[in-house]
């Protein structure tokens, strides 16, 4: 390797110290003592503590938590089919109007989706009925909707670098093509279905534009809680959620990441 | 030796793959938009729903239909939504050419670092992207409060001698945004970085090419398209941006997503938001067909 540049890895630094300064700075504040955000008063597990009596919040968190379960498995199944479909299924008819319908979710505003979803809703109820008021349901159809896009990318690049020697040597052994997907080629991608269900849990718990939309009286979701505390102001509380948030998200991604490096 | 039962899978597998994501798209995702235009075209009225029907029967085999187009014009004669809409626009790209300044030379070092640290420092920058947004945006809070962290840290170091308002201005929704949108510039210029040939390079030093003048006429016009992409990833989103500007900017500049958020829950005027809506759609379209083709060229160009 040539000599590097030094400029270069400055940019490198600040853009990584930019990148984690302020999420460091939370975490370390979520164990500040006092009360007031931006004056250090001593180690204290105190908010921690709060946090665990926080009923409304437990509430949302585990309603967030079930949704997104539900979202990362409907999504990772009709996700990874729009991959086979793209990749295994070579020019069909319609192929770029699905290309367009995984694209679109991907980076289409949250505000025109979760307007979109909730007039679905709105008509849907009135000339069928269904779905009756709005809460975990719609938020949850809501979700697989955008996250499905994002898994499909993840399968997608996987199934498309995949060797596929292993795959037609089963072929030639007699294996059906249902065999040969379920004992051969899911196994082979079972780390992309993995991250892909990881992603789909993870964005349907920071979701909070769609799901505001969308939900309905009470059925508040781990962000809507946070958001409304946030806009009351600055609260060591929130710092300590925030934190745990970090923290298990991370480890996800880090055994995430060691699995798909293993392949 | 192909059985019937192997092409009957075939088909059906066809089927699956195909027509399920089909359907659960045309109808959650592309109905929707359909729905959207409609109300749009309607009235807003006191009741529920709160807008008016486009078409009745008034009698036997008469059909009315009313296509109201007022909400368009109000959008096209009323300032306010004009200046939204422009300051939106404009967030956006101060945003996507913030996150291009920063996010370029990143991509670089990373791309051009030893193999064995590039998957490490990849992850790194995937990290916060998989971290909660809300929270994300919510640590700057604390760090641009006029009594926050970064003013303490700017008088302790004496540079300023009274706290800089930073929270609740543009110049916090600008950070936010560039914060916030910084890996999803990054990720396509490094896979377009790292795709380049190297030899095209190899090939401008032995004609005498010195390094900079090699990165101007050879890598920055081959990486283009990782530009193109990624620029796209974040200024859409941000042009629509509701939670930014909401938490860190100030509550004179407004942004159409917000614009459109309380048109919709505090006027409860559906129509016009759902109007609002497709003109943000309508600006969206050209960089999105923008980025769709060069996707498109990607991948033909792959296989």
């Amino acid at each position: 390797m040539k000599r590097r540049f030094w400029p270069l890895l400055s940019v490198l630094a600040f853009g990584y110290a930019f990148l984690y300064v302020p999420i460091l700075l939370l975490i370390l504040y979520s164990f500040n003592e006092s009360r007031l955000v931006t004056v250090w008063s001593g180690f204290s597990f105190k908010w921690y503590g709060e946090l665990l009596h926080n009923q409304q919040l437990l509430d949302a968190a585990w309603l967030s938590v079930r949704i997104a379960a539900l979202n990362a498995t409907i999504a990772l199944v009709l996700g990874t089919l729009a991959a086979n479909a793209l990749v295994r299924h070579g020019r069909f008819r319609g192929r770029t109007g699905l290309e367009l319908l995984l694209t679109a979710p991907l980076v289409m505003p949250d505000v025109i989706i979760g307007l979109s979803m909730l007039l679905l809703f709105v008509a849907l109820q009135q000339t069928i009925g269904w779905p009756d008021g709005r809460g975990f349901s719609t938020i949850t159809i809501a979700h697989i909707t955008f996250s499905l896009a994002y898994v499909a990318v993840v399968v997608r690049s996987r199934l498309a670098r995949m060797d596929s020697s292993l795959e037609e040597a089963a072929m030639d052994l007699g294996a059906r093509p249902l065999t040969v997907y379920l004992r051969i080629t899911l196994p082979l991608i079972a780390p992309a279905l993995l991250s892909g269900w990881l992603l789909a849990f993870t964005l349907s718990l920071d979701d909070l534009v769609i799901a505001s939309f969308v939900s309905g009286p009470g059925s508040t979701t781990l962000p809507m809680v946070i958001y409304s505390s946030v806009r009351m102001g600055v609260s060591p509380q929130i710092n300590a959620l925030a934190t745990l948030v970090v923290v298990l998200v991370a480890l996800a991604v880090v055994i995430a990441g060691f699995s798909l490096r293993r392949r | 030796m192909k059985s019937p039962h192997v092409s009957n899978e075939r088909r059906l597998s066809r089927l699956f793959n195909i027509g399920l994501p089909y359907l659960w798209l045309g109808l959650f995702f592309l109905l929707p938009f359909v729905i959207v235009l409609r109300i749009s075209l309607a009235e807003p009225q006191l009741a529920q729903p709160p807008y008016t029907a486009l078409w009745e029967w008034i009698e036997q085999g008469v059909l009315q239909i009313r296509l109201n187009l007022g909400n368009f014009q109000l959008i096209g004669e009323d300032e306010m939504y004009l200046a939204a809409l422009l300051n939106s626009l404009w967030v956006a790209l101060v945003g996507t050419l913030g996150c291009l300044l920063l996010g370029y030379p990143m991509a670089y070092a990373i791309a051009t670092a030893p193999e064995s640290r590039r998957i490490p420092l990849l992850m790194l920058i995937i990290l916060p992207f998989w971290t909660s947004f809300l929270i994300r945006v919510y640590a700057w809070i604390g760090l641009l409060n006029a009594n926050g962290l970064l003013n303490g840290f700017l008088l302790w170091l004496g540079v300023i001698e009274e706290p800089l308002k930073i929270l609740h201005t543009q110049t916090a929704v600008y950070i936010g945004v560039i914060y916030s949108y910084l890996p999803f510039m990054i990720l396509p210029l490094y896979a377009n970085l790292t795709r380049l040939d190297p030899t095209l390079l190899e090939a401008a030093a032995d004609l005498g090419c010195r390094p900079f003048r090699a990165f101007t006429r050879v890598t920055l016009p081959l990486s283009m398209p990782g530009i193109v992409a990624g620029s796209m990833l974040v200024f859409i989103p941000v042009v629509g941006e509701f939670v930014i500007p909401d938490l860190l900017g100030s509550p004179g500049s407004l942004m159409v997503g917000k614009l459109m958020w309380t048109e919709f829950f505090a006027n409860k005027d559906w129509p016009l938001a759902s109007a609002l809506a497709i003109v943000l759609l309508a600006v969206l379209v050209v960089p999105f067909v923008l980025m769709q083709r060069l996707q498109q060229d990607d991948e033909d160009g792959r296989t």
